[in-house]
């Protein structure tokens, strides 16, 4: 049941002709892609065309949501995280969330990262966890006097790095982020932005943005997805290259269009 | 969705680039037929256009930067834009060979030319038709032409060493002349650094085009060769 430990391959999850469907709709159709260990991977692309269902796919999360159902893979260090045999809680713990909406518990600063901890059964130091996860989320300096107080006391891009935290305090392998920074001001996200460099020292990033600059200032890999002509419409990975190959010299007529802003 | 703004205004900078082009090529041609003429008044003239020049040079990059850092300009965009800072760079420095000439003339002072200009203004005119063609190039991002162009630097290699040849002949024949020839081979040697840097003008329309950045090989690497050994 449990995934492998995998750690020296270069690509952390593959996706081989995945399509996603809600009900009978074909959302996403024919991903292949690779995420590359210890790098941050953006999908950009315009509205609709399945950029945050393609994401949920990577930690299972679209089940979460009535009747969806995939056909083809997606191997997260080389295992099938669809088998049968797979929990998919381990998987969301393994591959961890952050929203575009920042959404800290009702609870304190404190307990929104000790409360996760425990039900992931952490048994260790807990002051220790909470510090370390909150510097690692850059956060620590502006919070370590208010540890009592409410995650919901704090600013927009404070809460953000709060999930942030929250999600490193049970040790993921990957982070998926969606729009994490679309809700906050610049200079939030420019935090967020920094914060993500940092992170991929000891992670992997997979970032959804509806905000090609960020796509370009922050990633290394970016997946450009667009609706497919024929009859279905369902999104698909129309080009997926270095982050500095899509922005300067994209080899899709439809990337060119989209990264110059010249799309529909 | 047409970004109708940005592309008036990528539609303006061609134009602004094409102006400075033609005040270059006017430039070059003015130089030498000042030379070949002996007047002193238009070469001083000559001096007076370059500031012009150097002025629509700034203006221009002005407005670059602005586009720039108010457009966020990306893929064939962001080529367009980088690549014109590079253009009129080379567009300049073209201006400053053709002012390097008008110094000549005004430093020859009184000093007849040593032999009658034939091979100087054809460089001359062989500069300027490449360059002119090139900018069309340039515009209408013309890949085929840009790779043709530079070939013909070939030619205007081929009358500098000839200029070379002669030159050293009336040398060697009259070391006092030394002077007289150094100055004619200065000017060939400004002609034949136009040909080159309308070559780069060239890669870059084909960098805008395509994506690619690559040096175009023409026998140039050659040509100094023969004249180091």
């Amino acid at each position: 049941m449990a995934l492998n430990n995998n750690f020296d391959q270069k690509y952390i999850i593959e996706t081989r002709n995945l399509d996603i469907y809600y009900g009978s709709f074909k959302a996403v159709a024919g991903v292949n892609m690779r995420v590359e260990r210890n790098a941050i991977t953006a999908i950009i692309g315009p509205s609709g065309c399945g950029k945050s269902t393609l994401l949920r796919a990577f930690n299972r999360m679209n089940e979460l949501y009535a009747d969806t159902s995939i056909e083809g893979e997606v191997t997260f260090s080389g295992q099938d995280i669809y088998a049968r045999d797979v929990d998919p809680v381990e998987v969301r713990y393994r591959i961890g969330m952050v929203f575009q909406k920042p959404n800290p518990f009702p609870k304190s600063i404190y307990e929104n990262i000790a409360w996760t901890a425990r039900i992931h059964g952490y048994k260790g130091n807990m002051d220790e966890l909470v510090e370390n996860s909150l510097r690692q989320a850059a956060l620590w300096d502006e919070v370590k006097d208010k540890l009592k107080q409410s995650g919901l006391s704090l600013s927009g891009g404070q809460q953000q790095r709060l999930c942030i935290a929250r999600a490193l305090s049970i040790k993921p392998e990957v982070i998926l982020m969606d729009e994490p920074a679309s809700a906050l001001d610049p200079i939030a996200t420019l935090k967020i932005e920094e914060l993500m460099q940092d992170l991929k020292q000891n992670y992997t990033i997979v970032i959804v943005t509806h905000n090609m600059q960020q796509a370009a200032r922050a990633s290394d890999y970016t997946a450009m997805m667009m609706l497919t002509n024929g009859e279905s419409r369902s999104g698909t990975v129309i080009e997926f290259d270095e982050t500095n190959i899509i922005f300067t010299r994209p080899k899709d007529k439809r990337t060119e269009d989209y990264v110059t802003g010249r799309f529909g | 969705m047409i970004r109708k703004t940005f592309e008036h205004e990528l539609q303006e900078v061609k134009d602004d680039i094409l102006v400075l082009g033609s005040m270059v090529e006017e430039a070059i041609l003015a130089s030498v037929e000042a030379l070949k003429k002996r007047d002193i008044e238009a070469a001083k003239n000559i001096l007076i256009a370059d500031r012009d020049i150097n002025k629509k040079r700034f203006e221009i990059e002005n407005k670059l930067m602005i586009l720039i850092a108010t457009q966020q300009p990306m893929a064939h965009d962001l080529r367009l834009l980088a690549s014109s800072m590079e253009i009129i760079s080379e567009l300049e420095r073209m201006g400053d060979y053709a002012k390097g000439i008008a110094n000549i003339n005004i430093r020859m002072g009184d000093e007849p030319l040593l032999k009658p200009l034939i091979d100087i203004p054809r460089m001359a005119q062989k500069d300027v038709d490449m360059l002119h063609r090139a900018l069309t190039a340039f515009v209408e991002e013309d890949v085929e032409a840009a790779q043709a162009i530079p070939m013909e630097d070939d030619e205007v290699d081929a009358l500098y060493n000839q200029v070379y040849r002669e030159l050293m002949t009336f040398v060697i024949s009259d070391p006092k002349a030394i002077e007289r020839a150094n100055w004619l081979l200065w000017v060939a040697h400004n002609l034949e650094r136009v040909a080159d840097r309308v070559t780069n003008i060239c890669e870059r329309t084909i960098f805008i085009a395509t994506g690619e950045l690559k040096e175009i090989k023409n026998s140039d690497d050659e040509f100094w060769k023969q004249h180091n050994s």
